[in-house]
């Protein structure tokens, strides 16, 4: 009995030295800022997810953070140092979310392009505040994902959504009838809602039903559909993402129900999904920063380029995703980034520059910034035509 | 005119929990456990068919028989490996090795399959139905879906009742020592009660994913529960039970949604396990066994 116990000692022993040493390397390669070959680098993490519900959008935002990657490494990086980036899969699920983050950190991350979804992006927030780490999101668009002062992102809110929807709707008398379907569980689509609904009653809209569905319970959605059939919308808007909504054009087309359909950028991706009936979405509506067939040079040389390396279209979150890392490059020249700082010193010098700098991107021109992080850019509107994204 | 058609595909929805309750209801009446396995098997039998339609262009009929082997097979062999090794001990041992199954399945798929939501082909091909001038919209796959149910149910009933099998199995479910001394294979009818619940739980897989096409790992876990609650409802062990209960949550599950709240609607679901448990624990058509003393 008393050997076992001291077995037991003995092996806790070695489990707690284990563990310090583990917390002893993470901060050790955090320093060692060089690549292979001796030059300076500067290390960029990237998460969002690239399996599950939300692969498209992940896929969307590595791909196009890569490219962006590439293409100031090739002309010599950011103030001569390279940039490394490294892609965690989170699944859409905030939990693995921050375990993604975990994982970066370790890795010696100096500043994250991240997270990809909203829900991910609020818990990811909380730790990089904690840390000091400089968030910015190409595609987190709830209020609560740039809660912090070291927080930006590059799309547009929620609420701005909510309100351009709404706006866009009533100015181009597009619908006076409208009936919303939005998954109350999630904080990306419910934000959008209550915006809709509060600018709508401004647009002279008429919001004729608002039915909700949750996490749980988001295949089913025939009777939303009915009740929106029954209530006489003319459009359905759909602040959701675009799994569901796919669900939800089919489902429709079953029921006999033909309106107008009109989303936000949850709804971009939605001609990825896989053995999806594109014509069921012909004619859908969605606000979104980026339209792939725009005829400006920026534009056409990175979707070429998309195009080229991954055998698609890019969609708006590659966009963001491009114009993220290109943000972070002008926010590092403008505050004089050097090889070797720490993560905490990287936010420092990043947060102040940043309502200083004005990028040309892809998914706006002359985006600025303000102190709280969100960005100031005009909104666009995209229909799908034949299947692919025309511009309204 | 709309209060129909919640109706309707309320009975839908309903029918498919109801095969899927007859699984959970056979194997609890026969083996007298709870294979919380049995909503994951709807899922490989969505995955066989999916991945049998969209990368290998079999017919979607012949998909669909594969699918019922498949599922059959992987029926039997659970039982054979993890709950039969198990049987004579402790009822929670085979619960939580059933929940432990569940989880080896649910891994496998997004092993095999990834977590991307698939969308699934429907494999019902039958026209929606217009009534009333078109103000009545009845999708195909509703109406497959129901008749599927009475036709199951019709042959599972006229099964039990008339065959041998069938009433080995009742004979085990009644009383498995009595039925061993008079010459009954009880392993067989355990074995035969996995097959049929396993092969329903394919039909029900393939149903499902036709009326509302997404397949992810997740797909069987819900309706697997909600079936779970059905059986509860109609009184678990009784297959007519099984429909009824099945049915008739399908049926609230749909209303709630339509005149209380969409978001509200699982709540309710569950809230209605627990009046029934506290009001008639042993279901609608569950036997009132008393204990003897």
């Amino acid at each position: 009995m008393k050997m076992k116990k001291l077995l037991s000692l003995v092996l806790t022993a070695a489990m707690t030295a284990t563990l310090l040493a583990g917390c002893g390397n993470a901060e050790g390669s955090a320093d060692v800022a060089t690549t292979t070959d001796g030059s300076a680098v500067f290390k960029i993490g990237a998460i969002g997810p690239t399996t599950g519900s939300a692969a498209v959008y992940g896929t969307a935002v590595m791909n196009g953070a890569q490219i962006a990657v590439d293409e100031i490494n090739a002309a010599g990086g950011i103030n001569g140092m390279q940039i490394e980036l490294n892609c965690q899969d989170d699944e859409c699920d905030a939990e693995k979310s921050v375990n993604a983050y975990n994982t970066l950190t370790d890795w010696g991350m100096q500043a994250l392009v991240g997270t990809t979804t909203s829900g991910c992006c609020v818990a990811v927030a909380a730790e990089a505040a904690a840390d000091n780490t400089f968030l910015l999101t190409p595609s987190g668009s709830a209020v609560e994902c740039i809660a912090y002062d070291n927080a930006f992102r590059v799309c547009f809110s929620d609420p701005n959504q909510g309100i351009a929807s709404a706006q866009y709707i009533g100015q181009n008398g597009i619908a006076s009838k409208v009936a919303v379907i939005y998954d109350s569980s999630d904080v990306y689509s419910s934000g959008i809602y209550e915006k809709f609904a509060a600018e709508a009653a401004n647009q002279g809209i008429e919001i004729v039903a608002a039915e909700a569905f949750t996490a749980d319970n988001k295949t089913d959605f025939s009777v939303q559909i009915q009740k929106a059939k029954d209530a006489g919308a003319e459009l359905v808007f759909l602040p959701i993402y675009y799994t569901e909504a796919s669900l939800i054009l089919a489902q429709a087309d079953q029921a006999g129900f033909k309106p107008m359909f009109f989303g936000c950028d949850g709804l971009d991706g939605i001609l990825g999904v896989e053995n999806f009936d594109i014509t069921l979405a012909e004619d859908v509506m969605l606000l979104t920063p980026f339209a792939a067939d725009a005829q400006d040079e920026l534009t056409k040389k990175f979707v070429a380029t998309y195009n080229e390396k991954f055998g698609e279209t890019p969609n708006q979150f590659a966009a963001d995703a491009y114009d993220a890392v290109y943000i972070i490059k002008a926010a590092a020249e403008k505050a004089g980034l050097a090889a070797g700082m720490s993560p905490s010193d990287v936010c420092d010098a990043l947060v102040p520059v940043m309502t200083e700098i004005t990028v040309d991107g892809l998914t706006g021109e002359g985006m600025t910034w303000s102190a709280d992080g969100e960005p100031s850019k005009a909104p666009k509107a995209v229909k799908i035509k034949d299947g692919v994204y025309t511009a309204m | 005119m709309s209060f129909i058609s919640y109706l309707i595909t309320g009975i839908s929805l309903g029918s498919v929990y109801a095969i899927i309750a007859l699984g959970y209801t056979m194997v609890y009446g026969i083996a007298k456990m709870l294979n919380f396995a049995h909503g994951d098997v709807i899922m490989v039998g969505g995955y066989v068919v999916f991945v049998a339609v969209s990368n290998m262009g079999v017919n979607p009929y012949v998909a669909l028989l594969i699918s019922m082997a498949t599922c059959t097979i992987l029926g039997v062999t659970i039982e054979r490996v993890a709950y039969k090794p198990l049987r004579g001990t402790s009822p929670l041992a085979v619960l939580i090795t059933a929940i432990g199954v569940s989880y080896l399945l649910q891994n496998l798929a997004l092993l095999i399959f990834g977590a991307d939501t698939k969308a699934f082909t429907s494999v019902v091909n039958v026209p929606n139905l217009e009534l009333f001038d078109g103000q009545l919209t009845i999708s195909g796959v509703t109406i497959v879906t129901v008749i599927a149910c009475i036709i199951i149910m019709a042959v599972l009933t006229l099964f039990v009742k008339k065959t041998k099998a069938g009433r080995a199995m009742q004979a085990v479910s009644e009383d498995r020592g009595a039925a061993q001394l008079m010459g009954i294979n009880v392993n067989g009818t355990i074995a035969l009660t996995f097959a049929i619940g396993s092969a329903l739980a394919a039909v029900a897989g393939v149903l499902l994913c036709s009326a509302y096409p997404s397949l992810t790992p997740y797909t069987g876990s819900m309706p697997g529960i909600k079936a779970f609650v059905a059986a509860v409802f109609g009184g678990i062990g009784s297959i007519p039970g099984a429909m009824i209960g099945g049915i008739l949550l399908g049926i609230i599950e749909n209303l709630s949604k339509a005149y209380i709240s969409s978001q509200l609607s699982d709540a309710i679901v569950f809230g209605v396990l627990i009046i029934v448990l506290l009001v008639r624990p042993t279901g609608i058509l569950g036997k009132n066994i008393q204990e003897k003393v």
